[in-house]
């Protein structure tokens, strides 16, 4: 170890804090010069805290589930009134959906159709809050070269969840459709109107830009839109909810408070191109 | 010659000692450290790394300033950083600003009993999310909401009691092993 004069020792002490700050607004500037580097930083530090972020999941994971069981037991009655309820009228549905399936069959053999094929999806379980005070997304634990790319399309078992954003080796950043950040091509499945459904970081994103003449109203089901090649059509993504004198906001049918596991899907879509895709070609064999 | 003090062991060989010595300067970095880490595990709510970042760097600058140097306070918003989708460079700034101001306050604060410290503490937190919301929306160009920036504080000051306790405890344990 150098050994330092007293006073030098101390005249060092107090100049560090004032560099620090300097070198914190340089830092600023190098995140906004050169966000690739700050992305492949962020993912190298999630490939290697993933494997213990998995293990900690584990009991915490427990602990929850607990408390939400805890939860159920204690609303059973309320709960089992309105499944008998929802019950009721999903029976209802199921003999219209049973009618329409028989229908759709029949016409579709009249009709030569060719079915779209099934797509492929890997399922990877959330580790990690990914976000922060200002962003909303989550991190995902994956096995190594798992092939997944920026884009893919996540979804839970009831809904739209967001999109792939950053890659790793064994990890993977999800930005959810509540991210201030998330602009996502919707279409109003009442009255076909396209819209855009705006993220602000609270649970409920916006929806915005919707045709002048179609007014969205309250309880349209809402799905993704083809627009710009970057969705498939029709991926349920929630309900219209417009409080009074309020803007319309979406409902997400996605439980976004309580994700477990997500499952990813590739569509086969690469509408919405990632910054620095523009700027350099992909290799070949790098996802 | 010293005459051996009754009851209490022989001091240990020189490298062990300077290892516990090291442990011991180190602590409440890498304690930081894993608690920012834990701090992510999803449990049902955002913004929890500022709440456990801020109390930790906040307690020990007051109480024990050898132990939170500056470099380590700058790793820590770095780490800080990395780990939540923010921009690179305001976690880092807010916590260094909160330590310098800290630091000047030390004199002042350390003498004073846990409700006026936490109440201090309090404005820190207040302080942080609005330094945090205005350099987040001079980095992205756009104005974020100010709910998260609030529901941040308030999560940092309702932290602090239980996270001063739990280091209060680990503060007394090294000042007996000093002694």
């Amino acid at each position: 170890m150098i050994r330092l004069s007293i006073p030098l020792r101390q005249a060092l002490a107090r100049l560090s804090l004032p560099l620090l700050i300097a070198v914190a607004f340089g830092t600023m500037l190098l995140g906004k010069a050169d966000a690739l580097l700050v992305e492949r930083a962020r993912m190298a530090l999630a490939d290697l805290l993933t494997p213990l972020w998995t293990v900690v999941q584990e009991p915490v994971g427990a602990v929850r589930r607990t408390a939400l069981e805890a939860e159920a037991l204690w609303n059973m009655r309320a709960e089992n009134d309105r499944l008998r309820e929802e019950n009721e009228r999903l029976r209802r549905w199921q003999d219209t959906a049973l009618a329409l399936e028989a229908e759709n069959a029949l016409l579709r053999r009249q009709l030569a159709w060719i079915p779209d094929p099934a797509p492929r999806f890997v399922t990877a379980r959330v580790v990690a809050d990914g976000g922060g005070t200002y962003a909303r997304a989550v991190l995902l634990a994956l096995a190594p070269n798992t092939p997944i790319r920026k884009g893919q399309v996540a979804l839970d078992e009831r809904g739209f969840v967001g999109r792939v954003t950053e890659v790793g080796t064994r990890s993977a950043r999800v930005l959810l459709a509540t991210d201030i950040n998330s602009r996502i091509p919707v279409t109003l499945e009442g009255s076909r109107a396209r819209a855009i459904m705006v993220g602000n970081n609270t649970a409920r994103p916006r929806l915005q830009h919707w045709p002048e003449g179609t007014v969205p109203r309250d309880g349209d089901r809402v799905v993704t839109s083809a627009e710009a090649n970057a969705f498939p059509a029709g991926l349920p993504i929630g309900i219209v909810r417009w409080p009074e004198g309020g803007t319309p906001e979406i409902e997400l049918f996605a439980r976004l408070d309580r994700l477990d596991a997500v499952r990813l899907f590739d569509f086969g879509l690469s509408g919405i191109l990632p910054p620095e895709a523009v700027a350099r070609p992909e290799l070949r064999g790098r996802r | 010659m010293k005459p051996p003090i009754r009851g209490r062991t022989e001091p240990q060989g020189g490298f062990l000692r300077r290892l516990d010595a090291l442990f011991r300067a180190a602590f409440p970095t890498l304690v930081t450290i894993l608690l920012l880490v834990l701090a992510v595990v999803p449990m049902g709510g955002p913004g929890l790394l500022m709440a456990v970042a801020l109390p930790s760097i906040f307690f020990w600058t007051i109480f024990r300033p050898a132990a939170m140097p500056a470099p380590a306070v700058f790793g820590l918003g770095l780490l800080h950083d990395l780990l939540a989708l923010a921009p690179l460079g305001v976690g880092i700034l807010v916590l260094l600003v909160a330590h310098g101001v800290a630091l000047r306050l030390r004199d002042f604060l350390v003498r004073q009993s846990f409700l006026v410290v936490w109440m201090m503490f309090c404005a820190f937190a207040a302080g942080s999310a609005l330094l945090s919301w205005l350099l987040t929306a001079l980095l992205s160009l756009q104005l974020p909401p100010v709910v998260p920036g609030l529901h941040q504080a308030a999560v940092c000051a309702g932290v602090y009691p239980l996270l001063s306790w739990l280091l209060t405890r680990a503060h007394r344990a090294m000042q007996v092993a000093e002694a």
